[in-house]
């Protein structure tokens, strides 16, 4: 192939896999609560380690949903299951346990 | 057999039933348990989006009250039916009987101490929006001093399982952006904040209004429910708060926070829904039989319902909907005959 000096950068837009993925519908198996969530960001306003690290539970629950967690699941890993987010939800979702049933479908 | 009508609750809505039936030739006996009429109406200050002042709706509804029985102080002690007709017991000792009652028993507002994490009733400068539109209308507040950044929560105490209310309150949203239009109109100098979940500007004129608090205030909206409220060293409030647009955790410093409560159904519902043998929906506003081709009936003869004893409605629709109860209490009672 010729050299034009230049290429195309690859696109930016998430790539919403087609139907629902797998784990995830696994996931609101274990946890149907997952389905509750509206988006208010309690959960990351109250977050002990939202301050300090990327870990914010409402935009992973919206990654996962949209079946675009490799760049999400990380995240988790800051978490110290404080259980702050578990307080403040108002959808009244055990988010602490749905946090641990994420690293165990996702062998985090 | 007499042509009165029990009429529970003096509200906008209340009022305006008893007036439509008055002037359909009956004898309403309207019961409120304050000492005054009027409802909610009674201590707000502007309505939205017009922002017609409430007063002068009050005013032209109380205008004529001729031939309406009016039990200030009185509440409804028992009902009894009896064949065809039911008899109600007041607190004043009076009783009436009559062939329909009509319940428009409102709302009461969300006590916002409920939700501790705002800070309510705790921190100096944390105010709700009835304590606003007190304010509006000239009352002192020692908490409204010279606000230089000024915030307004939206949903509390709605939209939230764990204050126990499922419910949207409907008119909260368009009642926060008018109360920071008039606040910024107050203190032309201050930063305005207003958090949100979803902007629910339902009704014509509220975009109108939205886009208007934006464009000519400057208000600023912010997507993300308040988690928190603390108090800093200098008695200013920091308020916390997920920015979900941008992602972010944020902290912000302000002077006065202003919680939207929300309505809720009256305890009292619980009481009344007993005495009538219709019960109450799981958020404990009455429920219509049929919701949609007609809100003022109930699911027994006699039995009519009007305005917020129903769930969260604006002024207009709970205006409407008394009349639209009279006129159904009309057909009913020339149905039944007397």
């Amino acid at each position: 192939m010729v050299n034009f000096g230049y290429g195309l950068t690859p696109s930016s837009a998430v790539k919403i896999i087609e139907g629902e993925d797998k784990l995830y519908r696994k996931l609101c198996e274990m946890e149907p609560d997952v389905k509750k969530c509206m988006a208010c960001g309690s959960c990351a306003a109250s977050c002990t380690a939202g301050d300090f690290t990327e870990m914010n539970l409402r935009k992973l629950i919206l990654s996962l949903q949209r079946g675009y967690y490799q760049q999400a699941l990380p995240m988790v890993k800051n978490c110290m299951l404080c259980g702050k987010c578990n307080i403040v939800c108002p959808r009244g979702i055990n988010t602490r346990h749905l946090i641990m049933s994420i690293q165990k479908i996702y062998n985090l | 057999m007499t042509k009165n009508v029990v009429v529970i609750g003096g509200g906008a809505s209340g009022i305006e039933a008893s007036r439509r039936l008055r002037d359909l030739g009956y004898s309403p006996v309207l019961v409120e348990k304050e000492d005054h009429l009027g409802g909610h109406l009674a201590s707000w200050n502007r309505l939205f989006p017009q922002m017609i002042p409430a007063k002068d709706i009050l005013k032209s509804l109380t205008s004529d009250m001729k031939g309406i029985e009016v039990f200030l102080n009185t509440e409804v002690i028992s009902i009894n039916r009896l064949k065809d007709s039911y008899v109600v017991k007041f607190s004043n000792g009076l009783s009436a009987q009559v062939k329909a009652i009509l319940i428009t028993t409102g709302f009461t507002l969300f006590p916002a101490q409920k939700k501790q994490e705002y800070g309510y009733g705790i921190y100096d400068r944390v105010i709700t929006n009835a304590d606003l539109e007190a304010w509006f209308n000239g009352n002192k507040d020692k908490r409204v001093t010279d606000p230089q950044v000024i915030g307004f929560v939206h949903c509390v105490g709605s939209r939230d399982e764990k204050a126990g209310n499922r419910q949207c309150s409907k008119v909260c949203c368009a009642t926060a952006v008018k109360q920071a239009i008039e606040i910024k109109e107050k203190f032309p100098d201050a930063v305005v904040y207003c958090f949100y979940m979803d902007l629910r500007m339902f009704g014509r004129g509220y975009e109108d209004m939205y886009l208007k608090a934006q464009k000519d205030y400057g208000i600023r909206f912010l997507r993300g429910r308040v988690s928190e409220v603390s108090e800093d060293i200098n008695g200013r409030l920091v308020v916390k708060a997920d920015d979900t647009l941008l992602g972010k955790p944020v902290k912000i410093s302000m002077d006065l926070l202003v919680l939207m409560s929300g309505m809720i159904a009256p305890e009292s519902n619980m009481e009344l829904s007993k005495m009538l043998k219709v019960l109450p929906g799981e958020d404990g506003f009455f429920s219509p039989a049929n919701a949609i081709s007609n809100p003022t009936l109930s699911n027994r003869d006699g039995v009519f319902f009007a305005g917020a004893a129903t769930g969260p409605k604006t002024m207009p629709e709970t205006l409407s909907e008394g009349r639209a109860a009279a006129l159904e209490i009309d057909s009913y009672l020339k149905r039944v005959g007397d």
